[in-house]
């Protein structure tokens, strides 16, 4: 079996959000990069542990984007990754960036192609859905839990309102949330192999982009809190129905 | 043409489509155009009552296939509808279904689409859609170039108007492709407010110290007619449920009221509810950097302090 999973490079969960050049630039200056948790915690390492059930499984990563990218795809690689792609474009568009993935896809037919299920960064939760159309494959969104037997799989998505148990053949495009997986930690021996496994870098082919970010904005700050005394519990009350008028 | 795509669920028309479709019709006026909605599968509701929202029109496709979801199926006809009645502009919820349908359809139209909206598209220069990004920390304003254009909008972004107006319903016939997804099952939970559509959230924290507390949390949620959410540690620790998990890493929330108990409000769990419009921090803690969002704040131990709102909210609302 072949497997795919994308990941993404996302700014730390704790890094402060600001930006440059009028607004239209995220300021990158002191900030530590990631692989996008959704990417790593459940679309990685449930693909590890499909790995690690059936050895002769095949698992190959994707990227979309520049050398600074390479940091977190070696991590991935330290986790269990055997190959890595990276497209060299920094494009933001996300049918620009679903293009380059589905054309890596079709040069290697995978039964399988895993998606964290936003990145935290752009929160856009659509390459997933593109790429299964690009590829007319059948997607599954916010799975919670993905088991295969032979060539049938077993997801668990979340629908609104509830939950979801469906039945899909492979090829798919799975997108991961929390469930899938439990994070892992790479060791030493992963971190060390990494470094000689395939980066393969190429250019990205032509597509289209639909959409572009004109520029950026931080939302208002507070004006401040106000503080109740603990003793006065029905204050708060108070303010909530007349000055807030919450409820 | 704006298209809404009006969600349901066991019939009945979720709240979330109130807003997508008040959305939608300002749209439509602000283009100089008319707003029409789409449902798909069985409905029990009369749905030339969201004239009310603003729709001229409500198409049905009333097939049993699309009863449950499924985004090949649900694609392919919201895609058949757009080219048969022209639309310009598809607007959807940024819900659980929207995510699933609105990247397929965005490259099947091949239709730019900006999903997380929370405002109105700006036409004085193109179509500039306001989203979220950065997990609720910074908003991206993003220009839609292609001549069809999707927008997925966040819950509680846009508030429903509701006003007079029906609208004619007209049945579409679409021929639905055979699903590659089998659904072997489907459980709803029923009873609870869906958290992601929740006007007022009530969550704890790892400040309450074990999941045999909760009841402080439960019953002021029931007071107010609200969901319960939780912090990360709390979900990590099987406390509560995965799916009450907000911040984030979890579920991005916007509620009109989010009452945080023993949370300290680490920049992750702020990602996942700072877009909520009135924040109350109850904390024993004066330093945690919740109080810093907060709109309101308690400092004291939430066991004595959370049971005496829960009455204050009771004698307000007489039950």
């Amino acid at each position: 079996m072949k497997i795919l999973v994308c990941i993404s490079k996302t700014p730390d969960t704790t890094a402060k959000i600001a930006f440059t050049d009028n607004n239209t630039k995220f300021a990158e200056a002191g900030i530590q990069f990631i692989l996008n948790p959704y990417d790593e915690w459940y679309a990685l390492v449930r693909a590890i542990e499909l790995k690690e059930a059936d050895p002769a499984t095949v698992l190959h990563l994707i990227n979309v984007g520049g050398a600074d990218s390479d940091p977190i795809i070696r991590k991935a690689l330290a986790l269990g990754g055997d190959e890595a792609f990276r497209v060299n474009t920094n494009s933001q568009d996300g049918f620009y960036i679903a293009s380059q993935i589905a054309e890596i896809a079709k040069q290697n037919n995978y039964d399988l192609i895993f998606t964290g299920k936003e990145t935290i960064d752009y929160n856009g939760s659509s390459i997933g859905g593109m790429v299964a159309e690009l590829l007319d494959l059948p997607y599954i969104s916010l799975a919670t839990k993905f088991t295969l037997d032979g060539t049938t799989c077993t997801v668990t998505r979340e629908i609104e309102g509830g939950e979801e148990v469906d039945e899909v053949n492979l090829p798919l495009v799975v997108s991961c949330q929390k469930g899938m997986a439990e994070q892992r930690i790479p060791n030493m021996r992963g971190i060390m192999g990494a470094r000689t496994k395939p980066l393969k870098v190429s250019e990205p082919v032509a597509a289209e982009t639909f959409t572009s970010i004109e520029s950026f904005d931080l939302p208002p700050a507070k004006a401040g809190v106000k503080l109740i005394p603990a003793d006065q519990p029905e204050e708060l009350v108070r303010l909530l129905h007349e000055e807030a008028k919450v409820f | 043409m704006v298209l809404i795509f009006l969600d349901q669920s066991e019939g009945k028309i979720k709240k979330s489509s109130f807003e997508a479709a008040s959305y939608g019709a300002q749209v439509a006026e602000n283009l100089g155009t008319s707003a029409a909605g789409i449902v798909l599968g069985t409905v029990n509701e009369e749905l030339a009552d969201m004239g009310k929202y603003g729709l001229k029109k409500v198409y049905t496709v009333n097939n049993e296939a699309l009863n449950n979801y499924d985004d090949e199926a649900y694609t392919h006809v919201i895609a058949e509808a757009v080219k048969n009645i022209d639309a310009k502009v598809i607007i959807f919820s940024n819900n659980f279904n929207g995510k699933g349908i609105a990247p397929r359809l965005s490259v099947r139209l091949k239709a730019g689409l900006v999903s997380g909206a929370i405002a109105l598209p700006d036409l004085s220069n193109g179509f500039v859609v306001k989203k979220n990004v950065f997990s609720g920390k910074a908003f991206a304003n993003v220009s839609i170039k292609t001549d069809i254009k999707i927008i997925s909008l966040n819950a509680n972004a846009y508030k429903a108007k509701e006003g007079e107006g029906t609208a004619e319903v007209e049945a579409l016939t679409v021929e639905i492709p055979q699903a590659r997804v089998k659904v072997k099952e489907v459980n709803k939970v029923v009873g609870e407010v869906p958290l992601a559509e929740a006007e007022i959230v009530v969550s704890g924290g790892r400040g309450l110290k074990g999941p045999e507390n909760w009841g402080i949390v439960t019953d002021l949620a029931k007071a107010l007619g609200a969901a319960t959410a939780c912090s990360r540690p709390v979900s990590d620790s099987d406390w509560r449920p995965h799916h009450e998990h907000v911040g984030q890493t979890g579920l991005a929330i916007a509620p009109n009221l989010y009452i945080a108990i023993g949370i300290s409000g680490a920049i992750q769990h702020l990602a996942g509810v700072n877009r909520s419009k009135t924040i109350v921090v109850i904390n024993k803690d004066p330093e945690a950097p919740f109080f810093k969002a907060a709109d309101y704040g308690i400092v004291g131990d939430a066991f004595e302090v959370v049971p005496k709102i829960t009455e204050a909210v009771k004698k307000l609302k007489g039950i």
